[in-house]
């Protein structure tokens, strides 16, 4: 069992912390796992961007070319990172920021109106976690809950009650979406 | 023992410090920053020094004083702070003093840009500064190998009273894994023999990095030599996947190394009896179990962040066994397996690739 995902927006969507939650879930579940961060020479809203590889050995490579899953927050991401996906991978999108759509017939594609959902704009990457669980349960949800709980910054914990509501705003979006399809 | 998600820069530090280091010294530069940063808030916790340098050449002759004065001692940085050191590494050589330099490598030269780059493989296996000497140089592929080397790092540099460099790359710096640290060790309560204590109540000790009689500095040239010859018997260290039945090998070390596995998989899965030698000391070269393994491969493919500068230490242990090849990125640019991929289908004999 291999995935590699990428996490696209721009800074302040919580992309960084959308990937590592993911890789500490996965790291508590026993899983091999990489994140690596872009880190060019960044400029304030600009894009930022994470890769994360989950896998059940020993991980060869932490960069990916083709990642199976793109978990898109911005337009500007969606137009690098939608043609670099693998075929027949998972598009989830962030469908409040991002008018435009794809001509590839052969993604999973799942929009989900993140940002406008989200309790604050802040916690649109757990919106979108929520939502990527449910369409695809690479991880569990509980698990991902868990390991929200056990590393979240101590400075943060009162945004706990928060992040796991808006999960849960994902996993009902997700649901809604799937219907559609 | 639990493991922890550790960025690669954060996990060297902290072991460096559970390792024993008394006194690190260091100036920032992307992409080790967070080294610095680590150190900065845990060594004053611990009572310990922590001390940011006005420049690179400053920090390096900080820790030549602090390792005359016996402690295990540390400066990290990257390649052009690297290459602002190259006296200071020179001159604590040649004063058989044990310490730890961590070269997390970018993309040069020049001052080239901050993405992962391993061109600075002559600078830290050739000499890193003037004179005739070699550091013992590590090459972590993963955050808890960075862990592990980094504890390594400092107790050879004590057996052998010599500099040893931990060579990562931006992507081992940047990357986070899961890893376990190494419990903390107690300093030590007594300094060594040779350390500059003050001399009250006991003769004066010197440590000095001259001779001014050809004589003498030729006899201490000697005396390096033959330790050189004891490390390289003793500490050639690598890694090897799927190398019993290879048929063609793939050489790679630190974050190439391990894309080269993928690689290496992707053809193993097609039925390609493809091997992966990645060595871990890049001084000493592991040259005797890549000649054994050369002896019955049909080819060698050497791939790197840079030009080809291990290529040359491939090629001195190879000799004619095997042809070599090589595939490289530079300037930060990262290869990717399918393009490693693609260049060992290209030299892949036929009769291996059916």
């Amino acid at each position: 069992m291999q995935h590699e995902l990428i996490f696209a927006g721009f800074g302040g969507q919580g992309i960084m912390f959308g990937g590592q939650l993911l890789a500490y879930a996965a790291m508590d579940g026993g899983y091999h796992v990489t994140w690596i961060p872009s880190y060019g020479p960044e400029m304030r809203g600009g894009t930022a961007y994470c890769t994360v590889v989950i896998a059940d050995q020993e991980i060869g490579s932490p960069v990916v070319k083709h990642p199976g899953i793109g978990m898109i927050f911005n337009a500007p991401s969606f137009d690098k990172f939608v043609p670099m996906l693998q075929p027949n991978g998972l598009l989830v999108y962030n469908a409040s920021l991002i008018p435009q759509q794809t001509e590839r017939q052969d993604l999973t594609i799942l929009p989900v109106p993140a940002t406008e959902r989200a309790p604050t704009p802040q916690l649109t990457n757990m919106v979108m976690l929520g939502a990527l669980l449910t369409a695809k349960p690479i991880l569990s949800l509980e698990a991902l809950k868990a390991a929200l709980e056990a590393h979240m910054p101590s400075h943060r914990r009162n945004l706990l009650e928060a992040n796991l509501a808006a999960l849960q705003i994902g996993v009902q979006l997700a649901e809604e979406a799937l219907e559609r399809l | 023992m639990s493991r922890e998600l550790l960025k690669g820069n954060v996990a060297i530090a902290e072991a460096a410090l559970r390792a024993g280091m008394y006194a690190y010294f260091g100036y920032p530069i992307t992409p080790q920053t967070e080294l610095l940063e680590h150190l900065a808030r845990r060594m004053p916790e611990l009572g310990r020094v922590f001390l940011q340098a006005e420049s690179e050449v400053a920090a390096i002759n900080m820790v030549y004083g602090a390792a005359c004065a016996g402690v295990r001692t540390m400066t990290s940085s990257s390649s052009p702070g690297i290459s602002l050191m190259q006296e200071g590494l020179s001159y604590i050589a040649a004063s058989d003093l044990p310490c730890v330099v961590v070269d997390v490598m970018r993309g040069g030269p020049g001052l080239g840009n901050i993405l992962p780059s391993q061109a600075d493989y002559f600078q830290v296996t050739r000499s890193a500064g003037h004179g005739d000497y070699h550091p013992i140089v590590l090459a972590p592929a993963s955050v808890q190998e960075a862990v592990d080397l980094t504890v390594l790092a400092f107790d050879l540099a004590d057996q052998y009273r010599h500099l040893v460099i931990l060579a990562a790359d931006g992507l081992i710096g940047q990357m986070m894994e899961p890893a376990e640290l190494p419990p903390m060790r107690d300093l030590p309560a007594e300094r060594p023999a040779y350390a500059l204590t003050g001399a009250k109540g006991r003769p004066p000790r010197r440590i000095a990095s001259f001779y001014l009689q050809a004589e003498a500095e030729e006899a201490y040239n000697l005396q390096i030599q033959a330790r050189l010859a004891r490390i390289r018997q003793n500490e050639q260290r690598s890694a090897e996947y799927f190398t019993d039945d290879a048929q063609f090998l793939v050489v790679g070390y630190g974050t190439v190394g391990r894309i080269a596995l993928s690689a290496v998989r992707q053809l193993r899965a097609a039925g390609v009896p493809v091997g992966l030698f990645r060595p871990i000391t890049l001084y000493p070269f592991p040259e005797a179990r890549l000649r054994a393994l050369a002896e019955r491969v049909a080819g060698i493919l050497v791939v790197e962040m840079n030009a080809g500068q291990m290529l040359e230490d491939v090629r001195l242990a190879v000799l004619e066994r095997a042809p070599v090849h090589f595939y490289g990125r530079m300037g930060g640019a990262v290869p990717m397996p399918e393009e490693i991929v693609g260049a060992l289908r290209q030299l892949l004999p036929t009769e291996v690739l059916s």
